[in-house]
């Protein structure tokens, strides 16, 4: 009977891990190879050139902007999403006439499609019809046609692009910290408040290290979604001005793809691997913490 | 003074303006969509007007430049088409898969299904050029097929892990007991265990369904003519003819395309943020 069992279940799993090898470990491979050998759209053949691939990357300043802007485009973002949802799962919490409506605001950005979510901001953040320059026109801040571009200019196009993909990611993150609040037991931070421990007190010696494992688990997700993302940033700038918004999934793109040098595009993907493995070792222990709990 | 001494009105209009400020945030540019949508054009384009106001009647112009004279109705359609069918590719290779890892393989069973949950965080930004290679020798460049095609092997690993947590509620018993009447492991499968997970089913197909319609990065990658679009490529990338922006349709477009996928996805959403979530919380 068990026996039985366990040659049923691999014929019952088997399908879906085959799909998965051909469509996603093939290609991982596939990747690797690519970035040591000088594939081109439309070429034949596999020639081997060793790490020439990363040689020239690593020496082009496009390449180099695109590092360093994904590291301030990543960490950058995850605090304005940490702080910003941590705050709105307090006062999401208990519950309130209309909360239903409300959430469903909050979610919004989560759940409608980015693409199209981006293409409303860049007509917020368009060069001449604005709302926020208007905005600063009407109070005075700024004369008419001085306001700044605020995709135009390096600084504040990355700015932009920060705050639009955190704008995308609070309300998931809000969704798993209400997610980690509600399984808090509600006697800790109440008998907390008894004994006299104020608000803060409460938040930061009881509730935060109780949601310690799931707020990792927010900025796991919330690193991986940002530090691999180019919608955002190809919708609202295409990497400009001046590469200073180019994060190294849109430069893989622009060189892989645009501009057809496969070898080069792989190899600047790759530099996301690091990333992922760290991610997911530290996933890893939370799942296995869980198991052993 | 700890926040736990202030006067109860304050705290809590304290929360309702935290609440109405993040909201209004957030919520903001689907409200300037709406705008654009229905104001003419010699409105939304002078930046002497107010723009929060409609200072010139409404207009249905670009409802009816975007529905007659662009490609929107038939990248809608395409979008539904590789939907359902990735829809049905999902749900067949993950409901058997996921209930051989949450019953029949024992402890490495559960291990597998982190390695398989684990694959979803493979993000298409590192596969999207060989899978370029992969679609155009299969000859499935600029057709809706590379998607159908490569959209399951996102959509398959976090389904099998949402339905593996599922199936294990059920009481294992169940089954025994209909297996001793004489069904086999295969029958006890198809004829109990899936009638009475509708419910874990239907949250996969809603979540592989939005999951479709809010992929970018391949669609991008795969496609290039405009017909053959998937409605989150066709609207940023079509809908501007030359350097011309056609605010109004295209914001009417993100609308219309947005709300039903926003309102069909927040009813399941926090069955999706417990999927993300076994593990951390107990």
């Amino acid at each position: 009977m068990a026996v039985d069992d366990r040659k049923v279940g691999v014929f019952m799993f088997l399908p879906a891990v085959a799909y998965i090898v051909l469509l996603i470990g093939a290609p991982l491979v596939l990747a690797v190879l690519y970035a040591f050998s000088d594939a081109r759209i439309g070429s034949v053949g596999f020639h081997f050139v060793g790490l020439e691939n990363f040689r020239s990357i690593l020496q082009s300043p496009s390449f180099r902007a695109a590092l360093r802007n994904s590291v301030v485009f990543t960490v950058s973002s995850q605090i304005i999403v940490i702080v910003a949802s941590s705050i709105l799962s307090i006062v999401l919490e208990a519950p309130f006439r209309g909360r239903k409506f409300v959430r469903f605001l909050i979610l919004l950005p989560w759940v409608a499609p980015i693409s199209l979510g981006a293409i409303g901001w860049k007509w917020i953040l368009d060069s001449i019809y604005s709302v926020i320059t208007w905005v600063l026109v009407w109070a005075h801040i700024f004369k008419p046609y001085s306001a700044p571009m605020w995709l135009g200019e390096p600084g504040l196009a990355m700015a932009s692009v920060v705050l639009v993909h955190s704008w995308r990611l609070i309300p998931f993150s809000t969704v798993i910290l209400l997610a980690g609040r509600t399984s808090i037991p509600k006697e800790v931070p109440e008998a907390a408040s008894i004994d006299g421990a104020g608000f803060w007190r409460t938040e930061f010696l009881i509730n935060v290290p109780m949601m310690a494992p799931i707020i990792s688990v927010a900025v796991l997700f919330g690193t991986i979604f940002t530090f691999t993302d180019m919608i955002v940033v190809y919708i609202l700038t295409a990497g400009g001005p001046f590469d200073s918004t180019q994060v190294l999934p849109s430069l893989a793109f622009a060189t892989g793809i645009q501009g057809s040098d496969l070898a080069a595009g792989a190899a600047i993907s790759l530099f996301l691997v690091p990333v992922l493995i760290v991610i997911a070792y530290f996933m890893l222990r939370v799942a296995y913490r869980a198991e052993v709990a | 003074m700890p926040g736990g001494n202030l006067p109860k009105f304050g705290v809590s209009a304290l929360k309702y303006a935290v609440l109405a400020i993040f909201a209004v945030l957030l919520a903001f540019p689907f409200y300037w969509m709406l705008i654009a949508t229905f104001k003419q054009n010699i409105d939304l384009y002078n930046t002497d007007n107010n723009p929060f106001i409609f200072n010139l009647p409404p207009t249905l112009d670009h409802l009816k430049l975007l529905f007659l004279e662009t490609r929107y109705v038939r990248w809608l359609g395409n979008t539904a088409l590789v939907g359902v069918i990735v829809v049905f590719i999902t749900l067949a290779l993950s409901l058997p898969a996921a209930y051989a890892l949450a019953r029949l393989t024992g402890q490495w069973g559960q291990r597998m299904g982190i390695g398989i949950f684990l694959t979803y965080l493979i993000p298409p930004t590192l596969l999207f050029i060989p899978l370029s290679r992969i679609v155009a020798v299969l000859g499935l460049q600029d057709t809706i097929w590379s998607l159908v095609l490569v959209y399951p092997s996102f959509t398959i690993p976090f389904s099998v892990w949402l339905l593996m947590g599922f199936f294990k509620s059920i009481p294992r018993e169940l089954e025994d007991a209909a297996m001793v009447d004489g069904l086999t492991r295969f029958g006890a499968f198809f004829r109990l265990v899936v009638p009475i997970s509708t419910s874990g089913i239907l949250t996969v197909v809603i979540f592989t369904f939005t999951l479709v319609t809010q992929e970018f990065v391949y669609a991008l990658t795969f496609i290039s003519p405009e017909s053959q679009q998937m409605v989150g490529v066709g609207i940023p990338i079509f809908l501007v003819r030359g350097d011309v922006y056609f605010w109004g349709s295209l914001m009417a477009a993100c609308l219309i395309t947005s709300l039903p996928i926003a309102l069909l996805y927040n009813i399941f959403l926090d069955r999706f943020i417990a999927g993300f979530t076994v593990g951390a919380i107990k």
